[in-house]
């Protein structure tokens, strides 16, 4: 297979199939264990400095932030980071903890550009940048999900997106098409907030199921926080839907809430006011710092933290739900 | 002329809105294109079929989203996958229309939501990124982009294609590999309406909007555009549109 073009970007985590499978055999543990932890736990035991980590979904839905706040908290710094964010890698990038990006986007939504994004890119504090299409992220997930080290797809052909990646374009030997080969993405650490976990791990997501089930797939650790935690009979009950089984996942924390002040499907809906505080707080790097020491270094844990919101509040949010 | 009671903005989501034939599915991203598939579902497309690239499909779009993955994407919606399954879809070419914001469009279509300046790390601006425009733009059969129109947008290149249009010119999206048959079909802005011309894939004035002259969307445009001999007029807003616009698809004023 000839390569035509290969982008620019540096492969910043070069996969290797074989040790992952090794890992998956030697590291994760194939029976049912009792892996129910606090937030505090799991990021000490599997957030290290330098790795190389991911967040599902978008940081105003089902998003794991109280994970996210727990790594600022323990202040896990050269993150080299994957993938598309909104408040959770807004947090990451005001608290300086991001020195390599993997980016689709990163933004805020409804409310424009992120500030941080722009602080910490612009001043070159995030030393590397490597260019992807969200589709193009999730299948190099999928790649790894299907135990392959590329995988070819028809995105971010003839782009400078493509040209600052790490892809190449090749002939397809059985078409001869031009193919854009997408590179298997491991990652040292995953972090998933769901509606509902047992405490072996199994998992269940309701509504869209975002890149969960790849990302969960792609992941050498995966910490996995849940509205509820549930028995196994009631994951037994309803086998279908478990999206992320027990041994993909490392880390299990019971966490209500857990995706505040952004959206849980059925459950709560995003609190507007809290999400615009960030917006116009992560506008100066004085704001920034303010807000995270009110809300993240201020607290000792997500209890403490829900409490600081006010659960008046988080009844409010709860209410607003609009229902199927 | 009197003041006119309505916005660019929501000018823009009428015209786009009027845009979207009913039965068809298009790809949806944040901001405007929400707004328009909206209006478009209440008013003459109540069969459209959005498609949210986190994995809602067929959602009725009784309230805005303002996030591409929130609840409101698949509200009473007929799918609720995920983004694979989605970007696969528009791959194999169910997906008619995808709708593009961008911060720079050239004369080819192509869209800059990445960087704004000559280098690309560290950039003078750091824009968001391409998030699911690139696959959107190399996937769907017909694109829409939706634009304010000044010369600092409209411009000759742009500093980075994120999402390609035509690229070079004819034939180029195809020797890059990407599907034939697909890309930029429509540009709304706050001036015109425009396509591409479709021996050249250079973009061209369809119809100016309300009270705007053709004189001033050339001015406002950091390239030479086609003009034909007949250019159309658009129809401002009108009362029906405006009333669905700001009392059913944003009464929270989000955006209008």
């Amino acid at each position: 297979m000839r390569v035509l073009e290969s982008g620019l970007g540096e492969l910043i985590q070069p996969p290797d199939l074989d040790a992952f499978r090794e890992w998956n055999r030697e590291k994760k543990a194939h029976g049912l264990v009792d892996k129910l932890m606090t937030e505090q736990e799991a990021i000490s035991r599997f957030v290290y400095d330098g790795c190389y980590i991911g967040t599902e979904l978008y940081g105003t839905v089902r998003c794991p932030m109280s994970l996210a706040r727990e790594v600022v908290r323990q202040g896990r710094k050269n993150l080299r980071v994957a993938g598309q964010g909104v408040l959770e890698l807004d947090l990451w990038l005001g608290a300086h903890l991001v020195k390599t990006l993997d980016i689709t986007y990163i933004g805020l939504e409804v409310y424009g550009t992120s500030n941080c994004l722009r602080r910490e890119v612009e001043s070159g504090r995030v030393e590397k940048v490597v260019e992807w299409s969200n589709g193009g992220i999730t299948w190099r997930f999928k790649a790894t999900a299907m135990g392959v080290p590329f995988l070819p797809v028809r995105a971010m052909l003839g782009s400078d997106t493509f040209r600052y990646s790490a892809a190449k374009v090749v002939e397809c030997p059985f078409t001869g098409m031009k193919v854009c080969l997408i590179p298997a993405l491991i990652l040292d650490v995953g972090l998933i907030h769901v509606h509902r976990a047992d405490r072996y791990g199994n998992s269940q997501i309701e509504g869209i199921s975002g890149f969960a089930f790849e990302l969960a797939r792609a992941s050498k650790r995966l910490i996995i926080s849940a509205e509820e935690i549930v028995d196994t009979e009631e994951i037994r009950r309803y086998p279908d839907r478990t999206i992320i089984p027990y041994y993909l996942v490392d880390a299990v924390v019971h966490a209500p809430f857990g995706s505040y002040p952004g959206e849980m499907v059925y459950m709560y809906e995003r609190d507007e006011e809290a999400i615009r505080e960030w917006v116009e707080a992560s506008k100066t790097e004085e704001g920034t710092q303010a807000y995270l020491n009110r809300y993240v270094y201020g607290v000792a844990n997500h209890q403490e933290y829900l409490e600081l919101v006010g659960w008046e509040r988080l009844e409010r949010v709860k209410a607003a739900v609009e229902g199927r | 002329m009197g003041t006119p009671d309505y916005n660019p903005t929501e000018l823009m989501i009428c015209l786009a809105a009027r845009q979207i034939p009913d039965g068809v599915t298009a790809f949806i991203g944040t901001g405007i294109p929400m707004l328009a598939a909206s209006l478009a579902q209440k008013m003459h497309a109540p069969n459209l079929i959005p498609v949210f690239e986190f994995g809602g499909t067929g959602a009725i779009l009784k309230r805005l989203p303002r996030a591409v993955g929130e609840g409101r994407t698949f509200y009473r919606g007929l799918v609720a996958s995920g983004i694979c399954d989605t970007m696969e879809t528009a791959a194999r070419g169910f997906v008619d229309y995808g709708f593009l914001g961008g911060a720079q469009i050239d004369p080819y279509g192509n869209l800059n939501s990445t960087i704004i300046g000559p280098q690309h790390h560290p950039p003078k601006v750091r824009l968001p990124g391409s998030g699911g425009a690139n696959d959107v733009g190399s996937f769907c059969w017909r694109t829409i982009i939706i634009m304010r129109h000044d010369k600092l947008r409209f411009v000759p290149r742009v500093d980075f294609i994120t999402t390609p249009g035509y690229l070079t010119g004819p034939g180029a999206r195809e020797a890059a590999g990407l599907p034939p048959g697909t890309g930029p079909y429509r540009v709304v802005s706050t001036l015109a309406l425009l396509d591409f011309d479709e021996e050249t894939k250079w973009m061209r004035l369809l119809a100016t909007n309300p009270g705007v002259t053709v004189e001033q969307v050339v001015e406002n445009t950091g390239f030479e555009l086609i003009i034909p001999d007949r250019v159309g007029q658009n129809e401002p807003p009108t009362e029906e549109e405006l009333r669905i616009l700001r009392e059913e698809v944003d009464p929270e004023r989000f955006y209008i």
